[in-house]
C-alpha cells in the first residue's frame, strides 16, 4: 500500500523490481493492506475499503466515508474490520458489505492507528490516541476493556494470530500483554 | 605520340612521355648506363663531381683541395742577377675557377655604377650611420673630421642642376619676381632664429630681402621637404638623448644655454644639406631622462652658471613684473597659462604648432538642486497583497505615504488580470473565435453544470442566511442592494460579458435573450429596470432566482470566457479518435453513499462491485486459479467510449456484476449481455445522474420551505438527514430509526408486489390516478412513461410539459427513473438480467408500495396525502408558491383542487427545474 494511491504486488520469487500488478483503483493514499489466502484488502484515505478477490476476479469497494486507517480480516474470513478517522471501527460483512457492528469510544482522528481482532474473533481491538487500547465485544459492540498502555498515542498494535497475546507500541516502548492480565477481563466480557 | 594523335581513330587517346625508338631488325636492346658511369662534365669538359649530401654543390679543385691529384705544387723559386724573382701578389681570383668569375659566378665581373653616380639616398643612410657612429664613438665628434676630409660626393642630379645654374639653397623652378616683403618673424620663430648660427641661410636671405632690386627675379624659395623618416625608436615624441657634447664639454661655456640647438639641427636635417651640417658639431642634445607630461623641465645645471638663476632672497611674494621664466611660482605660471599662445615657452615638436585659438573650456553644468525635504535614505515600501482583508491596511499605508485614494482604481499590477493589463497597455485583444468553453460541452453536461452551480449556490445561501427572512432571499424586493452588490463585484469587467458571444443559456434561447438584455442594462447601471427584462410570466421567486443566476453567469464568464477563447481555437480537423479508454466500471458518486453511511445503510448502497482481472502470476502466487483464464486484461476492464460523452463522468452500477456467484462463463456471458444493452442503460443512468445533482438543490429548497412554512414535521421529513449538512440531527435520527425498520422489506412482500403488478400499466394512467390510488395498482413503467405520455400530451397542457421535461435531461421525469435505478441497485441481482423492463416495472411497484406505507406511517403529511413521494415534494413547493401569493399559480391551484395531481406536479417540476428525488429519499422509505 502506497501513498501514491496504489497497492503494488511484487513477486518475491523473481528478481524483477517491477511489481507484478498495480492496483490503482484507490483515489487517495492506501493506508492499510491485508492479504488473505485469496484476497487483498486495502483501506484507503479516500474512505473506501477495497477487497480484491482473486479467486472470483472481483473488486468489492465499500464506501465508509471517513479516511480508513487500518483494515483487517476476521479469522473466520467472513468479515472485514475497518478503522477510520471518525473514531469508529466498523465490522463489515465481507460478502455483502453490510455493517455488522460499530465500535466507538476510542479516539482516532489524526493518527494512522491499528485495529485488531482477537485470536478467536471474540473481541475487536483498536489503538487510541489517548494512550489506551480499547477492546469491544465483537457481537455486542460494548466496550469490554480499555487497556492503559501509555500516555500518548498507541502507535502500533497487533494481536497474536493464535494466542491471546497483544503487542502494543507507544512512546519508545513496545509492550507485550498476555492473558494473565488480559484474559480474565476480556473473557469475562 | 604526334603520329598517333594524327590518326583519326586514336585521337581520343592521350599519351605521355616519349615513345621509344622502334627497334630495328636484329638490333639488341641497349643496356642502360650504370650509375657510376653517368658523369657530369662542365662546359670545359672537366668532370664535375657532385658534392654534398643532398645538394648539387660542386667540389672545387681536386676534391675540394687545391690543384691536382698530386696536390699543390709551389712554383719553383728562381732568382738570378738578371732576373729577380718577382713578387706576385695573389688575389682571390687566383684561387677561383674561371666560371666563378663569369656572369653567374661567385664574383661576377660586370659593370656597376660607382659611388659618384650612385643615388644620393644611399648616402643619406650612410650619413645617418655615421652620425650614430659619432654619437656612439668613444670620443664624440671625431667622425666629423672624416666628413671634413672625405671627398665630397655630389650626385649627378645635383651636378646637373648646378650646371644649369642652380645653387644650393634655392628652389627649383622658374625664377620669380618677388616683392620686397619684410619677413616678420614669429615670436616663436624668433626664438628659434636666435639660436641659429649667424652665417646660415636664413640670415643671408634676410639680408637679400633688405636690398631688393626692382628688376631682378629670384629663384623660388626652396621647399623644405617633409621629413619622412619614420620613428623607429620607442622614445617619446621629440625625445633626444643626452648630448654629451653639451653635457660634458665646454659647449655651455661658449654657448649660453642653447636650448634650441635641436630645433636648428632638425631644420638643417630637413634641408638635407649635408654641407651645412658639416659645419656644426654632431651629436644629440636634450635631456637624459626626458620630462614627464606633468613635470616641469629641470634647469640645465650644467648650462646655467649665472647667479641670477638662483634665488638669493627668500620671500613669499615675487616682484611685481611677473616675469619669472621657468622658475615662476605656480600661481604665476598658471596665470600665464591662460594666455598660452604668447607665453608658451618650450620645445615644440616637429610638425606641431601652437594653437591660434585656445580651446573653449568645457562647460560645466551644476548638479540639480535637491528638493528641500529630500533625505538621502532609501526605505522599502511594504508590499501588500490586494486582498480583502488587506484593503484597510493598504489604504492606511497609501494615506500615510501621501497618495490618498487618488489611485484606488490603479491596483497593483499583480492584481490585474491579463485583459486589464492589455487595456492599460493599449494592446488589441487576441483575435480569434471566441466561443465559450461551455460550447464544447455537450448539452447535457452544460445543463448539469448549471444545476450544480445553482445547487451549490442555493446551499451556500441556505447556510449563510439561515435566519434571514424569505423576503431577503427569494424576493427581488432587494434587487437594489443585490444588483448593487453584483455590480460592485463585476466592476468594469462586465462590459466584456455581454459583448462576447458567450451564451450561457444558449439552450434556452428565450432565456438567453433575457440574459443578454439583462447584461446590457446592467452595464448601463439601471438597476431598477433590471426587473423588466425578466420573464413577467414567472413568479417573483423564479425571477429573483433567475436574476441571481444571471448575475452569477455574468460574473463567472466575464473574463475566463474571453481570455480562454482567444487562446484556444476550434479544432480544424475532426479528431478521429474521439474515443478514449475509460474504465468500464467506476465507483459511484459518493453523494448518495455518504448519506447511506450516515444512515448506517452499509451494504448494497455503499458497495461497488467490479469485474477485476488479477494478474496471472499473482494468481499463481496466491495459489488460486485464474478467474479469467482467457482474458488478457489486467485490472479493471476498460472500454472505449466517446471522449466527450457525459457518460465518462457518470458512474453506473453494473447490473451484471451483481450476478456474482455465477461461473466464469456466466459472468462473461453477462458482460456481453450487458454491453449489448448499454445504450438504454446509459440513458437511464444519465437521468439518474442529473437527479443526483439536483438532490442538493432540492434539499436546500425544502429547507427554505421549512423556514418559510413553519411546519416542523414536514421540514423534518424533507430534511430527513438526506442533506449532506445535518441541520436537524434529532429529527434525522428519528427518521433513521423509522427507515431502518422499513428499509428492508421482507422478500415475500416484494415478491407479492411483483406478481401483482402489471407491466402494461402506462404512466399516464398512473399520473392521472387520484390520491386514493392503491399502492398495488400504482405500478408504473418508467420506460413507457414517455411514450405513453405522448398521445395524451396534446390534449393536456400540463402533460405536454411533462413530455418536454422528460426529453430534457435536466428536467426529466426524474423521480421515476431515479427510483427505478435505485430499485435496480437493490433488487436487480435477484432478477434475470434479460427482463429489464419488466423488472423496472415491478421495482417501481415495490417502490410505490413502500412509499405508501411510509405515507401512512407519517401523520404529519399534508391533507392531500399523495402516495408518491415526488408528488409530495411538488406539492410542498406549490404550497410555498402559494404562500407567496402569486396570482400566476391560481389556475394551477384550481387544477390541483380538481384533483389533477399530475398537472400540479409536472407544473412545479417544469417551473422549478431540477427537482428530483434523491436516492436518499428513497432510502428512507
Amino acid at each position: 500500500g502506497s501513498i501514491d494511491s496504489t497497492v503494488r504486488c511484487w513477486d518475491c520469487r523473481s528478481r524483477r523490481p517491477d511489481p507484478v500488478q498495480v492496483l490503482d483503483e484507490a483515489k487517495d493514499g492506501v493506508s492499510s493492506v491485508k492479504v488473505s489466502d485469496h484476497e487483498i484488502l486495502s483501506g484507503s484515505v479516500d474512505g473506501r475499503v477495497r477487497r480484491y478477490d482473486l479467486r472470483a476476479g472481483q473488486l468489492y469497494s465499500d464506501y465508509i466515508g471517513s479516511p480508513i486507517t487500518s483494515v483487517c480480516f476476521s479469522k473466520d474470513g467472513q468479515c472485514a474490520l475497518a478503522a477510520s478517522l471518525d473514531s469508529t471501527l466498523r465490522l463489515l460483512d465481507k460478502e455483502t458489505g453490510e455493517l455488522l457492528g460499530e465500535y466507538t469510544g476510542h479516539r482516532s482522528t489524526a493518527y494512522r492507528l491499528d485495529c485488531v481482532l482477537s485470536e478467536q474473533d471474540t473481541h475487536v481491538g483498536s489503538a487510541s490516541e489517548d494512550g489506551n487500547v480499547y477492546f469491544w465485544d465483537l457481537v455486542e459492540g460494548s466496550l469490554a476493556l480499555s487497556l492503559a498502555v501509555g500516555r500518548s498515542v498507541v502507535q502500533s498494535l497487533s494481536f497474536h494470530p493464535t494466542l491471546p497475546c497483544l503487542l502494543a507500541a507507544t512512546e519508545r516502548h513496545v509492550q507485550l500483554w498476555r492473558e494473565e492480565t488480559f484474559q480474565p477481563e476480556g473473557d469475562a466480557a | 605520340a604526334a603520329a598517333e594523335s594524327s590518326d583519326s581513330e586514336e585521337e581520343d587517346l592521350v599519351s605521355y612521355g616519349t615513345a621509344l625508338q622502334p627497334l630495328q631488325e636484329g638490333e639488341r636492346i641497349k643496356k642502360p648506363v650504370p650509375l657510376q658511369e653517368q658523369t657530369v662534365k662542365d662546359a670545359k669538359g672537366r668532370y664535375q663531381r657532385f658534392h654534398g649530401a643532398f645538394t648539387g654543390g660542386f667540389s672545387a679543385g681536386y676534391f675540394n683541395t687545391v690543384g691536382t691529384k698530386e696536390g699543390w705544387t709551389p712554383s719553383a723559386f728562381v732568382s738570378s742577377r738578371q732576373k729577380r724573382a718577382d713578387r706576385t701578389i695573389l688575389g682571390p681570383e687566383d684561387f677561383m675557377d674561371e666560371e666563378d668569375l663569369s656572369e653567374f659566378g661567385i664574383a661576377p665581373k660586370d659593370i656597376t655604377t660607382t659611388d659618384d653616380f650612385a643615388s644620393k639616398a644611399k648616402d643619406r643612410i650612410k650619413e645617418k650611420a655615421r652620425q650614430i657612429a659619432g654619437v656612439v664613438a668613444a670620443i664624440p665628434g671625431t667622425t666629423a673630421f672624416d666628413d671634413l676630409i672625405g671627398p665630397s660626393k655630389i650626385t649627378v642630379g645635383v651636378e646637373l642642376l648646378r650646371k644649369m645654374g642652380w645653387k644650393e639653397g634655392q628652389g627649383i623652378g622658374p625664377r620669380v619676381k618677388r616683392k620686397p616683403r619684410r619677413q616678420k618673424p614669429d615670436p616663436a620663430v624668433k626664438v628659434y632664429g636666435c639660436a641659429l648660427p649667424p652665417g646660415l641661410s636664413e640670415g643671408s636671405e634676410d639680408e637679400e630681402d633688405e636690398y631688393q632690386p626692382e628688376n631682378v627675379t629670384f629663384a623660388p624659395k626652396d621647399v623644405m621637404p617633409v621629413d619622412l623618416t619614420p620613428k623607429e625608436n620607442v622614445h617619446g615624441l621629440g625625445y633626444k638623448g643626452l648630448d654629451p657634447s653639451q653635457a660634458l664639454f665646454g659647449v655651455s661655456g661658449r654657448q649660453h644655454l642653447n636650448l634650441f640647438t635641436g630645433g636648428s639641427e632638425d631644420t638643417s636635417n630637413l634641408l638635407g644639406d649635408l654641407r651645412h651640417s658639416k659645419g656644426r658639431k654632431l651629436g644629440i642634445t636634450g635631456q637624459a631622462f626626458g620630462v614627464g607630461a606633468l613635470e616641469e623641465e629641470d634647469d640645465d645645471i650644467y648650462a646655467t652658471e649665472t647667479l641670477s638663476k638662483y634665488d638669493t632672497v627668500l620671500k613669499d611674494e615675487e616682484p611685481g613684473d611677473g616675469l619669472y621664466g621657468w622658475t615662476a611660482p605656480k600661481q604665476y605660471k598658471s596665470k600665464k597659462r591662460s594666455e598660452r599662445e604668447v607665453k608658451y615657452i618650450g620645445k615644440i615638436l616637429d610638425g606641431f604648432f601652437l594653437a591660434s585659438k585656445s580651446s573653449t573650456p568645457s562647460k560645466i553644468y551644476p548638479p540639480p538642486d535637491l528638493p528641500r525635504n529630500y533625505r538621502p535614505v532609501h526605505y522599502f515600501r511594504p508590499v501588500i497583497a490586494a486582498g480583502n482583508e488587506n484593503c484597510c491596511l493598504q489604504k492606511a499605508l497609501e494615506e500615510s505615504t501621501g497618495k490618498i485614494g487618488s489611485d484606488t482604481t490603479q491596483q497593483s499590477r499583480h492584481a490585474l488580470n491579463a485583459s486589464q493589463r492589455r487595456e492599460q497597455l493599449g494592446e488589441t485583444g487576441l483575435k480569434g473565435p471566441a466561443p465559450s468553453v461551455l460550447e464544447y460541452l455537450s448539452e447535457k453536461d452544460r445543463e448539469r453544470l448549471k444545476e450544480v452551480k445553482q445547487a451549490s449556490e442555493q446551499q451556500m445561501k441556505a447556510k449563510i442566511l439561515p435566519q434571514q427572512s424569505r423576503n431577503s432571499r427569494f424576493q427581488p424586493a432587494s434587487p437594489d442592494d443585490a444588483s448593487h452588490k453584483w455590480q460592485m463585484l463585476l466592476g468594469g469587467q462586465l462590459a466584456n460579458a455581454g459583448s462576447s458571444d458567450f451564451k450561457p443559456f444558449a439552450r434556452n434561447p428565450e432565456k438567453q435573450k433575457r440574459y443578454e438584455s439583462f447584461v446590457r442594462c446592467l452595464k448601463q447601471g439601471e438597476k431598477d429596470t433590471l426587473e423588466h427584462y425578466l420573464d413577467p410570466s414567472m413568479t417573483e421567486w423564479e425571477r429573483g432566482r433567475e436574476q441571481e443566476e444571471f448575475f452569477r453567469a455574468a460574473m463567472f464568464y466575464k473574463s475566463s470566457n474571453s481570455t480562454l477563447s482567444s487562446r484556444f481555437t476550434r479544432a480544424k480537423y475532426e479528431d478521429d479518435v474521439d474515443k478514449v479508454e475509460v474504465p468500464r466500471d467506476q465507483e459511484n458518486d459518493i453523494d448518495d453513499k455518504e448519506t447511506a453511511v450516515k444512515m448506517k445503510m452499509f451494504g448494497k448502497l455503499t458497495r461497488d462491485k467490479f469485474e477485476w482481472h488479477p494478474e496471472k502470476l499473482l494468481c499463481k502466487r496466491f495459489n488460486v486459479p485464474d478467474p479469467y483464464p482467457d482474458s488478457s486484461i489486467v485490472g479493471l476492464p476498460k472500454v472505449k467510449r466517446d471522449k466527450y460523452s457525459v457518460f465518462n463522468f457518470l458512474t453506473l452500477p453494473e447490473p451484471t456484476t451483481s450476478v456474482t456467484q455465477a461461473t466464469n462463463e456466466n459472468i462473461q456471458q453477462n458482460n456481453s449481455l450487458n454491453k449489448a444493452k448499454k445504450p438504454s442503460r446509459w440513458d437511464v443512468s444519465d437521468k439518474e445522474k442529473e437527479k443526483k445533482d439536483s438532490i442538493s438543490e432540492f434539499i436546500s429548497l425544502a429547507r427554505s420551505k421549512a423556514d418559510v412554512q413553519q411546519q416542523p414535521p414536514v421540514s423534518a421529513t424533507e430534511e430527513c438527514g438526506t442533506g449532506p449538512s445535518e441541520t436537524l440531527p434529532t429529527e434525522v435520527t428519528n427518521e433513521d430509526k423509522d427507515q431502518e425498520e422499513e428499509s428492508r422489506p421482507s422478500m415475500d412482500l416484494f415478491k407479492a408486489i411483483f406478481v401483482s403488478s402489471s407491466d402494461e400499466k402506462s404512466s399516464s394512467s398512473e399520473e392521472e390516478s387520484d390520491e386514493e390510488q392503491q399502492p398495488t395498482s400504482s405500478g408504473i413503467d418508467s420506460e413507457t412513461t414517455k411514450q405513453a405520455d405522448l398521445p395524451d400530451s396534446s390534449s393536456f397542457n400540463v402533460q405536454g410539459k411533462i413530455v418536454a421535461t422528460s426529453t430534457d435531461p435536466g428536467v426529466s421525469l426524474s423521480p421515476t427513473s431515479k427510483q427505478e435505478l435505485d430499485a435496480t441497485e437493490e433488487f436487480g441481482p435477484k432478477l434475470p438480467p434479460a427482463f429489464s423492463s419488466g423488472r423496472f416495472c415491478r421495482l417501481l411497484a415495490y417502490k410505490f408500495c413502500t412509499l405508501n406505507r411510509k405515507e401512512k406511517h407519517r401523520k404529519h403529511r399534508e391533507k392531500h396525502k399523495t402516495k408518491r413521494e415526488h408528488k409530495h415534494k411538488k406539492e410542498k413547493k406549490k404550497k410555498h408558491k402559494k404562500q407567496k401569493n402569486k396570482g400566476k399559480n391560481k389556475n394551477k391551484k384550481s387544477e390541483k383542487d380538481s384533483s389533477s395531481d399530475t398537472a400540479d406536479s409536472s407544473d412545479s417540476l417544469s417551473d422549478i427545474d431540477t427537482t428530483g428525488l434523491s436516492p436518499k429519499e428513497l432510502l428512507r422509505r
